[in-house]
């Protein structure tokens, strides 16, 4: 039980006395997941728009796909960016395994299905009210698109934070395509597996609380994004 | 059963589209005959109210004319049909054939003013000349102090009357409406029928649709009774009145309405499916 409350004292001790190491980790892993979301955010919503918008054979079984692809398990992620980063893989010669840009490769392969699907499904709901009007406008595929993705604003930010929620708090693909090397490749989760294998608790602790809050802010900023959409949009 | 309404054309109106002629129009859905032979004529201009209870087939007939839908059998001809059907420009004007205002207006998610300019936008209108036509059109709706306000936080009266100034502002040669006043107080109903009578004075061919016999009575040029999906009668105002006592003594029986009633209602739900689906 010492040990206990000692890891918690030195944890708030690093956080209070910003530890460089630590904000290093923290800085990161905010550095990789955000460039993985807006990627994600970018493909995600222009798919999710394409599959309400166009009708075209298989867009039912890509909507599953998309579906299913939510679920995906972080570590066949990672194993399949891998494959394809690796040395003796297709995309070998670029020499991206272990550094941060193979593990936002492997972010943004986890969670554009993730922000696709969603997407999809707040701009179908959308669709479903417009189809007539829009149509009474003729409304080009094109514009139908770009004004569905407008109307659906606050929606698309909810499904991009979820994204993000996902993405930060990932270990598996990360730790397997960017092999958790000190101050190169090692982000807050890897670095909270490592420590407490290692068993020094403290750091693993403190990025553990970091990670929390910012779950908590994630998730705060989904509910103002919601109050504020339904006082000025919906009411 | 057709009779020409016996009308002398407005003068201030200018005649934009051609006569629309129905032939045989059927319309079917999951096999159900919804629309059952209509052969009408709806002239180029006046304002033509298309009358019947709920599940008569209304809505379904604006639909068809608007190209919405596409009848099973029969045609549609002449009126805007050489320039497209709905809402296609005008090569020469830049301004769309027909333009349709639902029951249930439709507000995008935006100010009420952003509503307008959308459309506006849409048209290619300058974008200099925006602003001034939005607020031109939101005075006409009498929205003019409305006008950052979201759409959808505006009273139901109020989202009508700027679902109607959103089709009026790029004026339109026919205006289609479906039951635009169904659930609007007496105020906002007769700025919506004010607005529809200035469209009708600048040449624009109205086509309502309403189960309310007195803003028929009011509004009217000439008459469309459909039911159970047939046109029954089409007259003029004066002709209609006058064969209504004698239609009362016929009741609609009342077993057979309730049945229609909800099959098209039905059928309209499955119909918007299939289109969103397809």
């Amino acid at each position: 039980m010492g040990d206990f409350t000692q890891a918690f004292q030195i944890a708030f001790d690093l956080l209070w006395s910003m530890d460089k190491e630590l904000y290093s980790i923290v800085y990161l892993s905010l550095k990789v997941s955000i460039s993985a979301v807006l990627i994600s955010c970018a493909l995600g919503f222009v798919i999710g728009a394409a599959l309400t918008v166009f009708r075209f054979p298989g867009r039912r079984a890509l909507l599953i796909l998309f579906n299913a692809l939510m679920g995906l398990p972080p570590v066949v992620v990672g194993l399949m960016v891998y494959m394809v980063l690796s040395r003796s893989g297709p995309l070998g010669v670029l020499g991206l395994l272990y550094t941060p840009t193979a593990m936002i490769i492997a972010q943004t392969v986890l969670i554009t299905p993730l922000v696709a699907a969603l997407s999809a499904q707040v701009l179908q709901e959308l669709h479903q009210e417009y189809d007539e009007f829009f149509r009474s406008l003729q409304l080009s595929a094109r514009d139908k698109l770009f004004t569905l993705l407008w109307e659906g604003r606050f929606g698309l930010v909810t499904v991009g934070l979820a994204g993000f929620g996902r993405a930060i708090s990932e270990v598996g693909a990360v730790m397997i395509v960017g092999g958790n090397i000190n101050h190169l490749t090692r982000i807050m989760t890897t670095a909270i597996a490592l420590e407490t294998s290692k068993g020094t608790l403290a750091l693993a602790l403190a990025l553990g609380i970091i990670l929390i809050v910012i779950s908590l802010l994630v998730n705060t900023s989904v509910a103002l994004v919601r109050s504020k959409a339904k006082e000025v949009i919906y009411a | 059963m057709l009779e020409q309404p016996n009308r002398a054309p407005k003068s201030a109106a200018k005649r934009r589209c051609k006569p629309m002629h129905f032939e045989n129009v059927v319309l079917k859905i999951n096999g159900i005959e919804l629309i059952q032979h209509i052969n009408c004529t709806l002239q180029a201009t006046g304002k033509t109210i298309v009358l019947g209870p709920n599940g008569a087939g209304k809505s379904l007939f604006l639909r068809l004319m608007s190209g919405l839908m596409e009848p099973t059998s029969g045609s549609i001809t002449g009126g805007l049909e050489e320039q497209g059907s709905l809402a296609h420009l005008d090569q020469l004007s830049g301004t769309p054939c027909m333009s349709l205002v639902f029951q249930n207006p439709v507000m995008l998610r935006r100010t009420a003013f952003e509503n307008i300019a959308f459309v506006l936008r849409h048209h290619r209108v300058a974008r200099h000349e925006i602003a001034a036509k939005v607020d031109a059109a939101l005075a006409i709706a009498r929205l003019q102090t409305r006008g950052q306000v979201p759409a959808r936080r505006l009273s139901g009266g109020e989202q009508q009357r700027l679902a109607l100034a959103r089709t009026l502002i790029v004026n339109p040669h026919a205006l289609l409406l479906d039951e635009p006043t169904a659930s609007l107080d007496p105020l906002s109903t007769s700025i919506v029928e004010d607005m529809i009578e200035q469209a009708d004075q600048m040449g624009t061919k109205i086509v309502l649709v309403t189960h309310d016999i007195k803003q028929a009575k009011r509004m009217a040029d000439d008459i469309l009774f459909i039911h159970l999906g047939e046109v029954l009668a089409h007259k003029s105002k004066r002709a209609f009145s006058k064969t209504r006592e004698a239609s009362r003594r016929r009741p609609i029986s009342m077993a057979a309405y309730q049945r229609n009633k909800v099959l098209t209602k039905g059928a309209l739900k499955i119909g918007q499916a299939n289109s969103n689906r397809n």
